[in-house]
């Protein structure tokens, strides 16, 4: 794969848009001339490079290519892109506000239904959302021709500028909020505003969630989620961290004894499933959640200043196909693995992870085995991993969720030296929370039982996000925050 | 604020410190434990059990061996400095119930988690018998007030240097021997010490309960760095555990994973001791 550098997009952008410019200068543009201006892409880092840093590896477009890329928006009337994001932001008119090169007014726009613009445009799979139902790709006959609505949301939001959002006259009412994720942080801010006090705990020494301990900081810089928690800090939300709720004080001391008037549960998944399969417990096999917590909340990349160690693999196993272990194996890159594999039982197509994630993996040496499925783990005689026996699969008929099922062919089974394997196979709920709290209802999965509005069976308190989706994305936490926050406003007020 | 309220020296490695956690002190239940960091930007996460506390006073006590970098730049703090971060109280608590006979079995810095259980067996009607052994003389905690606890109380050197000159094994198996034997045994120490004790008690089926303490990330099952096999099962022990059937456990699988970071914590306590603790 080629790599274009930032330098000649920003020359080749200044040029489409100084043509485009004299062009709308004259009149409007058909939807025909529109459809033919060239995507833009999003400028990276060399992909040697980055394989030694931890530094974000997008930049953001240049201002000209965000003008250029507004311009390729058909300003759809029936916006099948606004149905297409979980949280329905106004898409077309926070692109036109880019067009006026208005860059807080889209920002604004965009505020009006998300609460993180900075992040969603980083991470969300815009692919199988907004820009899935995009008429540009759909017209193309490529989703990944649609316009770049994600690139051009994270352009806003990072040239949008700040504001702390206004906080009503204080309530002297008082929501705890469990946990600091997306679906936190969201709830959070939106109660915050009513003029309601909000504490935020946090068990670990950092807020963020998932958004600090999970995704690296090559993918989503740590500086933006602090931005983010400062906003809310500065809006008067407490944070207390190093609180683990369900064992420092249960939800009932919170209610009954601290004196908060509602809860809201953003707990998160936090339950790392794994394989069961032989050999799972060896040295050097871990939790994807493990590997990237030691590497990014306990900053053990850093290998000068960080307690925490981690090990520095020679070749690695990564077990998964979804956005984590793109993170847990990109991450491996940058700690000098020579050989990364990633083990996926379908193929490419049915990757969960987003697709730009899996390009730059690629792009960085990481290298797939499709249609492979991990049979065992073996080990030397120090009870370390030294390989992993893989069987071959293929594709049979569809099961409930539409996909292939991967079906094993028997007897093909053949191994790969590794010394490390780092499940990623997904997330079950933690079951901390729920288990010291008989009061919550919890389907068979162990997520809490919430309704449309995200109130649970227990009174005064609601939950949302991975708690109750199970793992899922950031957006769709978000969303939930949102809706159990309206309804938590509305509960207080009566 | 984790203030250090008292700061004691209990050996040449071991310290005792009594640090201000009032909702931790309040929730704490025997056989728990806590996380506890140093530096909340580049420390490291570090388990260690409760060893006392008091919730009317709102402190808890630790007692931890000065062995690796967390735990020495902990050593190093005085009475009126902080402890910058404290989790807890995590983990499952003891089972405690009147059963009869308790052997409380304990290796070196395990008696400091096994204070608490051994309260909390003794204030449910047990009559409590307690091993206390150590390599040697110097390295043996908690004397005084093991003593003041247990209806009877056996120390045990490997040296001689104190009490008898034995493994905590053979008194213990000449309780297993008796007429009447224990109820139940518990038996906290280094890894090997609760293999031996578990292979000890095995032979005469008596119930025995280890507490492990293995590596461990955030403590609330979200990293799955604490995994055990325990009956052929994979356990967290900072969730299922710290407390196991001791004969259900797989010892060896936890040792090996205990060295996973052998090198690199040796590096560390090496740059630790010329850089940080002149």
């Amino acid at each position: 794969m080629s790599h274009t550098t930032p330098e000649s997009l920003q020359e080749l952008a200044k040029e489409q848009w100084s043509s485009l410019e004299t062009q709308l200068s004259e009149c409007p543009l058909t939807a025909k001339q529109r459809m033919a201006i060239p995507q833009q892409e999003m400028p990276a880092q060399d992909p040697a490079a980055r394989r030694t840093n931890m530094d974000e590896v997008t930049y953001g477009y240049f201002e000209e290519q965000a003008r250029v890329e507004a311009e390729r928006c058909l300003q759809c009337k029936n916006a099948p892109c606004i149905a297409g994001c979980p949280v329905a932001i106004d898409i077309p008119r926070f692109i036109r506000k880019i067009s006026e090169a208005d860059y807080s007014g889209a920002l604004a726009v965009i505020s009006e239904t998300s609460l993180l613009p900075s992040i969603c445009g980083r991470v969300c799979p815009q692919e199988v959302q907004c820009q899935e139902p995009c008429t540009v790709g759909k017209a193309k006959k490529d989703p990944f021709l649609s316009v770049s609505i994600g690139r051009l949301e994270r352009f806003v939001a990072d040239h949008g500028g700040r504001s702390v959002p206004q906080v009503k006259p204080e309530t002297g009412k008082k929501v705890a909020i469990i946990g600091s994720g997306p679906a936190a942080i969201t709830a959070a801010a939106d109660i915050r505003r009513e003029g309601h006090g909000v504490t935020v705990f946090e068990a670990f020494h950092k807020p963020g969630g998932v958004l600090v301990y999970g995704i690296p900081e090559f993918r989503l810089p740590k500086g933006i989620v602090e931005e983010e928690l400062n906003t809310l800090q500065q809006m008067g939300v407490e944070v207390r961290t190093n609180f683990l709720v369900g064992r420092t004080r249960t939800l009932k001391d919170l209610l009954e004894k601290d004196g908060y008037n509602a809860i809201f549960i953003g707990s998160g998944a936090g339950l790392p499933r794994f394989m069961e399969i032989e050999g799972e417990n060896l040295v050097g096999v871990f939790a994807a959640n493990e590997y990237l917590t030691r590497s990014n909340l306990m900053k053990a990349y850093d290998r000068e200043r960080a307690d925490t160690p981690i090990t520095r693999p020679r070749k690695v196993a990564v077990l998964g196909g979804g956005n984590v272990a793109m993170d847990a194996a990109r991450t491996a890159v940058r700690l000098n693995a020579e050989e990364v594999n990633v083990i996926y039982r379908r193929t490419r197509t049915e990757m969960p992870a987003r697709a730009e994630e899996v390009d730059h993996a690629e792009e960085e040496g990481v290298v797939f085995h499709f249609l492979r499925n991990p049979a065992r783990i073996l080990g030397d005689e120090n009870g370390q991993v030294r390989a992993i026996e893989v069987l071959k699969y293929e594709l049979g008929e569809p099961d409930d969720s539409g996909r292939r099922r991967p079906v094993a062919i028997p007897g093909s089974e053949y191994e790969i030296e590794v010394d490390t394997v780092i499940v990623s196979i997904g997330n079950d709920s933690n079951p901390l929370l729920t288990t010291t709290t008989p009061e919550l209802e919890v389907n068979k999965r162990g997520n809490i039982v919430a309704d449309e509005s995200g109130k649970t069976s227990m009174d005064r308190v609601w939950a949302g996000g991975d708690i109750v989706l199970g793992a899922a994305t950031v957006i769709l936490a978000m969303g939930q925050g949102r809706k159990a926050a309206a309804a938590i406003n509305e509960a207080l007020l009566s | 604020m984790h203030t250090i309220l008292k700061r004691e020296q209990l050996s040449e490695q071991v310290f005792r410190i009594r640090v201000v956690a009032p909702l931790i002190a309040e929730a704490r239940q025997a056989g728990q434990f806590v996380l506890v960091q140093v530096d909340t930007e580049f420390g490291e996460r570090i388990p260690l059990t409760i060893a006392d506390a008091d919730a009317e006073q709102g402190w808890i006590t630790l007692i931890f061996q000065a062995v690796g970098g967390t735990t020495m730049r902990l050593a190093a703090l005085q009475e009126g400095d902080a402890v910058p971060a404290i989790l807890g109280p995590l983990g499952t608590p003891t089972h405690v119930e009147q059963l009869g006979h308790v052997v409380c079995v304990c290796g070196g810095i395990g008696a400091a988690p096994m204070y608490p259980i051994a309260q909390a067996m003794k204030a449910a009607g047990n009559r409590v018998t307690i091993i206390l052994g150590a390599r040697n003389h110097d390295l043996i905690i908690l004397q005084e007030e093991m003593r003041s606890l247990a209806d009877d109380l056996i120390l045990v050197t490997d040296d001689g240097s104190a009490g008898r000159k034995a493994l905590v094994t053979e008194p213990l198996k000449e309780l297993c021997q008796a007429p009447s034997p224990p109820d139940l045994v518990v038996a906290i120490g280094p890894p090997i010490m609760m293999k031996f004790a578990v292979e000890t008690t095995r032979p005469f089926a008596v119930r025995t309960v280890v507490s492990l303490n293995t590596i461990m990330v955030d403590g609330t099952g979200m990293c799955g760095g604490c995994r055990v096999t325990v009956g052929g099962q994979t356990r967290f022990v900072c969730m299922d555990g710290p407390e196991f059937d001791g004969h259900q456990v797989d010892f060896e699988n936890m040792m090996k994973r205990l060295q996973s970071y052998k090198t690199q914590e040796d590096a560390a306590r090496h740059t630790c001791k010329i850089g940080r603790n002149p």
